[in-house]
């Protein structure tokens, strides 16, 4: 954890606008404080240590993205030092100097490419002008290798460690006027890192939220209604603290509203329930276990994901309760078309099941509340806790510890505010750690869709009208959160005639963003349905796909810009790497398919190859990835691992996940209903990188959601069965 | 009840209930903090340790059925197969979150032990067990493959 900087070094930090237009700080301590503990601190993220170790402060949360290590590397690349000498800190959250810390949207590389580059080019320019000040010569003719400043002309050098302690008085330089090294000179980026914490993570040191202990610590468990926000009816308290170990059981009033987000929110807050507090986690449990908690009526508790399909159904054919796009006449297309295809579309409520399990660890002392969460957005969740505890936001401490997985689940802080209360009732501090059903049942779920499809292929095979009637979930004319869809769509702008209408339906399930939030559904529905229309068309699906995209490098502007030769270049590349060209020599039940998805900056096209067997058992045999995120793979070891990770998640998430809601409830609490795919079937996953002249972006998400209607589609070219909902049913593809 | 377990070449005293699983001793009274929980019923993998060399599910695993010697991901590199399967996953970086990766270092090193030159099908008999939610799958093969002196792919 980083080192706490006092209040009078945190007024004295300089904030300077980055050309990302971020914000990032530049320390200016004093002497004094500047040497605290040993360590020279250059700047809030670089700190020299006398024996020549740097210290980098990684702002954002490790939920196995490998921000730890990248984020890092491009401080370490412009400061010049090696990066065997690089020793990683993690900040706590503490937006006043780092900005804002989150784990969301693949951001961290474009938000950061250039501004973490300059702090570290700031940190060296500064070291260069104490050794220009000591040897009493222009910093411009100082150089730098490996953390030494040199001075050739007068044939003197001195280390960073030696030139660390007389930066403290140096005024920081304005990071724009720096200039920034040839990538032809990058020794850091571009090599391949292992992860910082890798040596622990392999001993098995404790690194996660779950592993946190305090003195005097409990442990809790904490209940909550099956329906999301049902009030707790009754209680056997009296039953859970005759159970040994337990120290208290208490119900928390809590919020049945706070199923939904407050604004500036992802997912809930305190729902009511009941918390036992206990020596040991096991007799919390066992403490629970003796509860029989009954719960209030709630009013959402007829709902069930079968008469959602059945409404969806109703709705498709009814009047749209609006249409976000229409461009062209797709009623008339449709009717002049030379042949037109419809198709009905279905996807599940999934879970993110992080393999850590929710947990928090927090702890009250003098009206000031210190918190060790494995969240993957801190400050939402001081705001919360700030706003459900009554007490102010500067009063709470978060240490972001490692996260055992985040997938967007911990963009929600729920299980932050539960701990911080649970903990000032106790009087104690409590590490708050939620079972695995608990976890499957009080998700924020990836929500369920239907799409109601046309299409329309003109005489020479050109798709020339597309119309889906997208059935979701939201209330007036919002969606709920992560089920909605913007009016650019691919092939939105691609086909002249092409109309989106939205009907949506009333939801008491919470929902919130899942890896790929929108896309990891929306790319399975278009792609597979593009992929219809191709082979209506008679025509070879990546050829079509080529033709579709069209001539135009670009289409549309930012943040709308659809980049359509760069898809191209992908299509073409995975097209070569796959063999796709001789793919008709495939044995029977074999078939390749191919999808290509443009989300979170990233363009990917992907090329899978199934095998289905007589009983319909899928096995993939391989994916293959071709991949444009600009000029630039920071870490070659890290973005391969977030790749091949993602695109076998988006094969899991096809071929066996689903939630199903019964009873305004979730049905399956565990991985023994709810399978997450295993190494037996894990195909190779070949990742080739499309080099193009663009920033760089990142790479947690996009990979995911071609991946499965490259599936999907290669089923289809197996079998000659069309998978229209999710998860891939084996005994449809029965023969 | 008092239990004596002997973990990782040293012997405890853990005062818990006899259905305590050992998962929830070794955390919670011993302060073992390597294995981990995932699942409670065994399906995840999380959890693994070693009671006389053979890989067990600690979280249903009674501390009163407890009677061998229990190594955990802290003492398996101590083993030469142990040490061998921890540079291998150090090596290729298998990890994402990393926090399935103690459970699956245990498997593969019980399966290593047992059979220093598995197949790709002995590979996936033995490591079925141990979900990697990151998907890290791909390398866990390839480290494995690595710490037996095979070709990775």
């Amino acid at each position: 954890m980083t080192r706490e900087l006092t209040g009078a070094s945190r007024r004295e930090f300089l904030t300077a606008a980055s050309a990302s237009g971020l914000v990032i700080s530049f320390a200016v301590a004093s002497k004094a404080e500047a040497q605290a503990g040993g360590l020279s601190r250059i700047n809030a993220y670089v700190q020299v240590a006398p024996d020549g170790w740097v210290t980098i402060t990684n702002k954002n949360p490790e939920i196995g993205q490998g921000i730890k290590t990248m984020l890092p590397m491009l401080i370490a690349e412009e400061l010049d030092i090696p990066w065997e000498k690089v020793r990683i800190d993690q900040a706590d959250s503490d937006p006043a100097v780092y900005g804002r810390q989150f784990a969301g949207g693949s951001m961290a590389t474009p938000l950061h490419w250039e501004d973490h580059r300059r702090v570290g080019a700031v940190a060296r320019a500064m070291l260069i002008q104490a050794a220009a000040q000591a040897w009493n010569c222009p910093a411009g003719e100082c150089t730098t290798t490996a953390g030494v400043v040199l001075h050739k002309a007068s044939n003197r050098k001195a280390t960073y460690a030696s030139l660390a302690t007389q930066c403290a008085g140096i005024t920081p330089p304005d990071p724009k006027t720096l200039p920034l090294k040839d990538p032809r000179d990058y020794k850091i980026i571009g090599q391949a890192k292992v992860q910082y914490d890798t040596p622990k993570i392999v001993t098995g040191q404790p690194l996660f939220g779950i592993d946190v202990v305090r003195p005097g610590m409990l442990f809790a468990a904490y209940e909550k209604a099956p329906v999301f926000g049902a009030r707790v009816a009754s209680a056997d308290l009296a039953a859970a603290q005759k159970v040994k170990g337990v120290r208290k059981a208490f119900v928390v009033e809590g919020d049945p509203k706070a199923v939904q987000p407050q604004p500036g929110q992802i997912g809930g807050g305190l729902l009511p329930g009941v918390a036992v507090v206990a020596d040991t986690w096991w007799a919390a449990k066992k403490g629970r276990d003796q509860l029989r908690t009954s719960w209030q009526e709630h009013p959402t508790s007829a709902q069930s994901s079968a008469a959602f399909a059945a409404k969806a159904r109703e709705l498709s054919t009814a009047k749209p309760q609006r249409t976000p796009r229409n461009d062209g006449d797709v009623d008339a297309a449709l009717k002049s078309a030379a042949k037109t295809v419809e198709a009905a579309y279905a996807y599940p409520f999934i879970s993110h099941a992080t393999l850590e399990p929710q947990n928090c660890t927090a702890e009250w002392k003098d009206g000031k509340l210190e918190i060790w969460a494995p969240t993957q957005n801190p400050e939402p969740g001081r705001q919360l806790c700030a706003k459900t505890l009554g007490i102010k936001p500067e009063d709470i401490t978060i240490h972001m510890t490692r996260c055992g997985g985040g997938f967007g689940r911990r963009l929600a802080n729920d299980y932050m505010v539960e701990a911080a209360w649970i903990a000032r009732e106790a009087g104690a501090p409590v590490k708050l750690l939620w079972t695995r059903e608990d976890d499957m049942r009080h998700d924020i779920y990836r929500p369920g869709g239907f799409h109601y499809f046309r299409g329309g292929l003109d005489a020479a095979g050109n798709l020339v009208a597309f119309h889906d009637h997208f059935v979701s979930f939201g209330e007036g004319t919002g969606f709920a959160p992560s089920a909605g869809m913007g009016p650019t769509e691919y092939p939105a702008r691609f086909v002249p005639n092409f109309r989106i209408d939205v009907s949506t339906m009333p939801l008491g399930v919470p929902t919130g963003p899942l890896r790929a939030p929108g896309s990891n559904a929306l790319a399975f529905v278009f792609q597979s349905f593009i992929d219809e229309m191709a082979h209506a068309a008679g025509a070879d699906p990546l050829a079509f796909q080529l033709k579709l995209l069209g001539d135009k490098p670009t289409v549309g502007e930012a943040p709308a810009l659809y980049g359509a030769g760069r898809m191209a270049g992908v299509l073409k590349a995975v097209g070569e790497m796959s063999g796709w060209a001789n793919r008709s020599k495939l044995p029977k039940g074999e078939g390749m398919g191919v999808a290509c998805y443009y989300s979170h900056l990233g363009y990917f096209a992907e090329v899978c190859h199934v095998a289905v067997a007589a009983d319909g058992a899928v096995k993939v045999k391989k994916v293959w990835v071709a991949a444009d995120v600009g000029r630039q793979i920071i870490n070659p070891h890290g973005a391969m691992n977030q790749v091949q990770g993602s695109v076998l998640d988006g094969l899991s998430e096809a071929l066996h996940q689903k939630i199903t809601i019964e009873n305004g409830a979730a049905v399956e609490g565990n991985f023994d209903s709810y399978p997450l795919m295993r190494i037996n079937e894990a195909p190779p996953v070949e990742v080739k990188w499309v080099i193009t002249d663009n920033n760089p972006t990142g790479l947690g998400e996009p990979a995911l959601p071609p991946a499965i209607p490259a599936l999907t589609n290669a089923i289809f070219a197996a079998t000659g069965k069309r998978i229209r909902s999710l998860p891939i049913d084996p005994a449809m593809l029965k023969t | 009840m008092a239990y004596k377990l002997n973990v990782n070449g040293k012997v405890h005293q853990a005062d818990v209930d006899p259905d305590t699983p050992l998962l929830w001793t070794l955390r919670d009274t011993l302060g073992i903090l390597g294995p981990k929980y995932g699942c409670g019923i065994a399906q995840c993998g999380a959890c693994t340790v070693h009671v006389d060399g053979q890989p067990i599910r600690s979280c249903v695993t009674p501390v009163s059925a407890v009677t061998g010697r229990i190594t955990t991901i802290e003492g398996v590199g101590a083993s030469a197969v142990g040490k061998k399967v921890q540079a291998a996953w150090t090596e290729l970086d298998v990890a994402q979150c990393g926090y399935c990766q103690p459970g699956q270092i245990m498997s593969a090193t019980a399966l290593l032990t047992s059979n220093p030159k598995p197949t790709d099908a002995d590979i996936d008999a033995a490591m079925s067990g141990n979900i990697c939610r990151c998907a890290t799958y791909t390398r866990i093969r390839a480290a494995i493959k690595r710490a037996s002196g095979q070709k990775e792919a």
